[in-house]
């Protein structure tokens, strides 16, 4: 599908799978997950630089380069607007100017569920200052409306929890909330495996972003490659548009007439 | 003598010094990091010129793996 990229924020790309560089066990299965999933725009995070690294070791940026890779800066782990916000800028100073980024306020330390509130006021001070917000949120369709009417360049709902890997619980909300949004709208958290991904595809998700399901599987760099297809498989079935579903309409794939041994 | 807190950790500095002295004590002199003093960012145009002062509080982040 040569025609048929992922345009966020006016900038075109040809994977629909995002990813994240987390909790892999070291830089090179990072990288080479990376390259197996496709994914062109990959999500990073901002830390204190005295915590758990040695100055020596390379730095995350040296292994994805931002001339090769859009690099999302997300603020993973605030739960304030404003720490999301000063994270943020911290991000784009860090990144030379750098203005797409993914934001992200948590509201549980237990579930990791997202405040909603703190959210939309991060979201209007991140706009208001020039960034490119795609934004972590609820699978609540009118919280992802609002986060859109401020300016969001992508609304990023939940499937299930951030790390959880339980699929996709609400599909009917996915929906509702791509049916309000005109930017695209990606799954965010909660895929496990291939086919949660390809579920989220079909049902016309613009993409699906993604971090335990690939690091956390037993053989990262293959599970990366799986949901490479899977993301691919679901949005050529989305466009392909699937048959109706037809319970006891019977209706075989062979000709009914023609049968031998019929008078 | 000067009291500041990088990363919340207090340290004292003999007199004064440059964010770019401070950068390259913590061995981060090259590296890919930004720099955040009292909640403003501080370009790294103005390392060289910017001094600390007492009570400052600094933030010196890098890019790490995450979702």
């Amino acid at each position: 599908m040569s025609n048929d990229n992922l345009i966020i924020a006016g900038k075109s790309y040809s994977s629909r799978l995002l990813v994240g560089t987390g909790k892999y066990k070291d830089f090179a299965e990072t990288r080479a997950a990376v390259e197996a999933s496709g994914a062109e725009i990959i999500t990073i995070a901002i830390r204190r630089s005295n915590i758990g690294q040695d100055p020596n070791q390379p730095n995350l940026l040296e292994i994805l380069p931002p001339s090769r890779y859009t690099l999302l800066p997300n603020t993973a782990g605030c739960y304030t607007a404003d720490d999301a916000v000063r994270t943020l800028r911290l991000a784009r100073e860090l990144l030379d100017g750098h203005s797409l980024v993914k934001l992200e306020v948590l509201g549980d330390a237990k579930s990791l569920y997202p405040n909603v509130v703190e959210t939309v006021s991060a979201a209007k001070t991140l706009v208001a200052e020039g960034f490119q917000v795609m934004v972590y949120t609820s699978d609540d369709p009118i919280i992802a409306q609002q986060l859109e009417d401020v300016g969001c360049v992508a609304i990023m709902p939940l499937a299930s929890l951030i790390g959880s890997g339980m699929g996709i619980l609400n599909p009917w909300n996915l929906q509702l909330i791509m049916d309000r949004v005109k930017v695209p709208v990606i799954v965010d958290a909660g895929v496990g495996t291939a086919s949660d991904a390809a579920v989220a595809m079909e049902l016309g998700c613009a993409g699906v972003l993604m971090n335990t399901a690939i690091a956390a599987a037993q053989r990262p760099v293959l599970m990366a490659s799986a949901m490479k297809l899977a993301v691919e498989a679901g949005r050529n079935a989305f466009l392909a548009g699937r048959m109706p579903k037809k319970l006891y309409s019977a209706s075989p794939s062979s000709p009914a007439a023609g049968m031998i041994g019929k008078p | 003598m000067i009291s500041v807190f990088i990363n919340g950790a207090p340290r004292e500095f003999e007199q004064a010094i440059s964010v770019a002295a401070l950068i390259q004590d913590m061995g981060l002199s090259g590296k890919r990091i930004a720099l955040e003093r009292n909640g403003d960012i501080v370009p790294r145009s103005q390392f060289t010129e910017q001094m600390l002062a007492d009570g400052d509080k600094l933030e010196v982040v890098v890019a790490v793996g995450g979702g």
